[in-house]
């Protein structure tokens, strides 16, 4: 936000005026022509209001014009793909114009008030911690979780809660929940190298396709069951990995991203072309998992629909796939939090943060970018697994390149690096498309455009991530007030320095008011 | 040996499209550092408009040279106002985030881009009329090259030697050069960043669009989704001549449009994509910086 230095940022208690209130000029991102300056001098008055509500009418008429010349050639003359002619669907312009008007004024609204956040934020992080009762953004609930046995209880509730699914609901809201435990994995999966690790992997689906194909081949030419193919499918997607990430690990950020994107066509294409996996007519009837091979449709689905306990056209091969990928989510979340706080897993933050500083202190480049990359690849194959039973048909064309950018776009929306953020944004953008389905024509229309808002709005994703960082307290170390001992290490390894990752102030610091500790403050 | 000139006719067309392409992306790459994953939307728009064009026009009487060379500017145009405006959307308030948000943003403008198209227009393959007038002097030519690959042939020339005029003559290109040298003391000597970034974004649109109408002649039909796997194409030519390097995008889409039509020839076009993919591999391995790219040392 480079506008924001050029905007005089009112005092927050003064700017309540409504959606027009605040200076002009700031973020103007969609006026083509020149930004309406005509800077009202007397701020305040009535005058100054009206002005300035005029000054936002006439961005919002001058975008709409903008938008209507933009859009005019596509929305306006439409190529009939039948006669060969073109239609002329003027009415179309109008519609389009108000949107643009309406939508300029949300924007603008938007994006000034972002710009007095960041402003009022950038001045907290230089003021030192926030007094008690003003928390950084996100704090209030967040931080209500973070108090155990809160969490404990919110955690059983949600286990119960998932356990208890596939008894009082419908097969399709099982089917729906499945996918999005999947993308769950994935995103969890994913989270590890590009959240953690700081690899941009754009490929991802290549490892989803091995796994779901390692089992539906396995199964269809040797009729090998689902659970030695599990570990199987794991397996051959992380020696993929090791595979790939050998040469290509030392190739930087955005090369890293093209080739991984290229390695995932490649699979792609082979897997088209290739003649034992059927080619793109792909591979049918795989077989479901069993239970000690147990009939379980045949046999246990009268007993338990005749006490009520499930729907009558449950499938419950269906609801065993919904409580092995439960199970699956809940050892990945459990790995990867133990991950991130293992040796490893630090390792791979501070090779994300400085590689060369991370070589100096002697931790294996290769090596640890390599675990990353492998570990990551071992849950898309363990997901694929778990896919191609769900589906029992599986193709090539499940696996492209928006595969990839879904998961991705999970990580990233949810939070990089934060397990709750991911799970969340994995349910948001599983579930959102079920939801708009009575938009079904709008759909990806809408979703693209979430994409780019929350990108605008909340870059940091919807649960950021927040790291286990020391906070200095000093009543802990009885010497009252900000004054920070040098005699004393353990308060220097906690200064609110690492606190500033994701500009998140620590919460609930109680009454620093004298500003940050510094060593020449004391004495 | 006739079919060995006729690949390397082929190869050097689907480079020049290429190239065309990948230089929007190098382009915007070298000033800011992003992979515009909307470049290939730009270019598909592109298409669109110079159909749409084309026949509006066509159905005023407009015919032969005039008509192209109209709805080709008509295209350019329209595209350059869809790169600006763009910019100013998706990627302007983002800048000084991480990496990753405008990334995200430019996934997020491309499937939108995608569907507005196929909302306003059509989910239909539509087929695109030969807008090129035969040229008498090319008739003796036919074994060798069609006159839509001479065409566009020269038209890459012809937009190639425009850019490398516009970067090296103008103010404006000077001060892009500055600006993806170091954009940090490109500013403190007074360099207006944003106009540049505008123009960037402008410029690879507009050389997207030639690509776009070009294609459209060239492959005769088109879809809402061409886009994406020219995009993609194209990202990987920069990336395989060196991100950010204007001659080593026209190199590696070269070097990108001969392999694939070789491929397409001596092999099996089912596996023209996977030699693609496969050389970038092996290429970045190889020199992880591309073809034309410099190695940069890190200094502590």
């Amino acid at each position: 936000m480079t506008t924001v230095q050029t905007e005089t940022a009112p005092p927050p208690a003064s700017g309540s005026g409504g959606p027009s209130s605040g200076g002009p000029g700031g973020g103007v991102p969609e006026s083509p022509g020149p930004d309406p300056a005509g800077a009202p001098e007397g701020r305040g008055g009535a005058a100054g209001h009206l002005a300035r509500a005029l000054a936002e009418f006439r961005a919002a008429l001058l975008s709409a014009a903008w938008f209507s010349v933009l859009a005019l050639p596509l929305v306006c003359f439409r190529v009939n793909a039948v006669s060969g002619g073109i239609d002329y669907l003027w009415a179309r312009l109008p519609r389009l114009a108000a949107l643009a008007f309406c939508a300029t004024l949300a924007w603008r609204f938007l994006l000034r008030r972002l710009g007095f956040s960041r402003v009022r934020s950038a001045v907290a992080e230089t003021a030192g911690p926030p007094p008690e009762g003003a928390r950084g953004p996100g704090g209030s609930w967040l931080t209500l979780l973070d108090r155990a046995p809160a969490k404990r209880l919110l955690l059983a509730g949600a286990a119960l809660l998932l356990l208890s699914v596939p008894f009082w609901t419908t097969p399709y809201v099982v089917t729906i929940l499945i996918t999005a435990l999947i993308y769950i994995t994935l995103g969890l999966g994913l989270n590890i190298v590009v959240g953690v690790a700081g690899l941009l992997n754009l490929g991802y689906a290549a490892f989803f396709a091995v796994g779901a194909y390692t089992f539906a081949l396995l199964n269809q030419n040797f009729g090998m069951g689902f659970w030695i193919c599990l570990p199987l499918g794991a397996l051959s997607a992380t020696l993929l990995g090791l595979l790939l990430g050998l040469p290509i690990l030392r190739l930087s950020g955005d090369y890293l991203a093209i080739v991984t994107l290229g390695f995932a066509e490649i699979i792609r294409l082979v897997l088209v072309n290739v003649g034992f996996t059927n080619g793109p007519r792909g591979i049918r009837n795989i077989q479901p998992p069993t239970l000690f091979g147990a009939d379980l449709n045949g046999a246990v689905k009268p007993l338990l629909v005749g006490h009520g306990l499930v729907h009558k056209d449950m499938d419950l091969n269906k609801v065993l796939v919904y409580f092995i990928i439960l199970a699956i989510v809940a050892l990945t979340v459990v790995c990867v939090y133990r991950l991130e706080n293992s040796r490893l897993g630090r390792a791979w933050l501070a090779l994300r943060e400085d590689e060369v500083a991370c070589q100096a202190m002697g931790i294996n480049r290769v090596r640890t970018k390599l675990a990353a990359f492998a570990l990551g690849s071992t849950w898309a194959g363990l997901a694929g697994v778990v896919f191609a039973a769900q589906i029992s048909f599986i193709n090539p064309q499940s696996f492209t390149f928006m595969l990839s950018v879904m998961v991705l776009s999970i990580v990233v929306l949810g939070g990089m690096g934060s397990i709750p953020g991911v799970m969340i944004g994995a349910a948001v953008l599983i579930l959102l498309p079920e939801y708009l389905r009575e938009y079904s024509d709008y759909r990806m229309l809408i979703f693209g455009l979430i994409m780019v808002l929350m990108m605008v709005f909340r870059p940091q994703g919807i649960i950021p991530s927040t790291r286990r960082v020391y906070i200095y307290r000093p009543e802990e170390h009885g010497d009252g007030g900000a004054r920070p001992s040098t005699r004393n290490p353990d308060a220097l390894d906690a200064g609110p320095g690492g606190a500033g990752q994701d500009g998140q102030a620590p919460a609930g610091v109680p009454g620093t008011a004298g500003g940050p500790p510094s060593p020449r403050g004391a004495r | 040996m006739e079919l060995f000139l006729n690949l390397c006719v082929s190869g050097l067309t689907k480079g020049s499209i290429y190239a065309l392409i990948a230089l929007g992306y190098t382009m915007v790459y070298g000033i800011i550092a992003l992979i515009n994953f909307a470049h290939g939307e730009i270019y598909m728009i592109g298409a669109f408009t110079a159909l749409i064009f084309s026949m509006v026009l066509g159905a005023f009487g407009l015919s032969g040279w005039g008509l192209l060379f109209a709805s080709g500017t008509l295209a350019v145009v329209y595209c350059a106002m869809y790169g600006w405006t763009l910019e100013k959307v998706a990627y302007k308030p983002l800048r000084g985030q991480s990496r990753l948000a405008p990334l995200i943003s430019a996934i997020g403008m491309s499937i939108f881009l995608q569907n507005y198209v196929q909302l306003v227009q059509t989910p239909n393959v539509l087929s695109f009329p030969d807008l090129i007038p035969d040229i008498a002097i090319l008739a003796g030519m036919r074994g060798v090259a069609s006159k839509t690959q001479f065409a566009i042939l020269a038209a890459t020339a012809v937009s190639m030697v425009a850019l490398t005029l516009f970067i090296k003559k103008t103010r404006i290109g000077m001060a892009m050069r500055a600006v993806s040298q170091d954009p940090t003391m490109a500013r403190l000597s007074g360099v207006n960043i944003d106009k540049v970034i505008s123009t960037t974004f402008i410029i690879g649109s507009m050389l997207a669009a030639v690509g776009g109408l070009l294609v459209g002649n060239y492959g005769r039909q088109m879809d809402f989704f061409i886009g994406f796997l020219a995009g993609m194409k194209a990202f990987t030519a920069a990336v395989l001549g060196g991100i950010g390097s204007i001659p080593g995008a026209v190199v590696g889409a070269l070097v990108l449009g001969f392999a694939e039509s070789f491929a397409a020839g001596y092999v099996s076009s089912d596996y023209e994509d996977v030699v693609a993919f496969v050389l970038l591999i092996a290429i970045l391995t190889l020199r992880p910086d591309g073809i034309m790219g410099s190695a940069t040392t890190q200094k502590v």
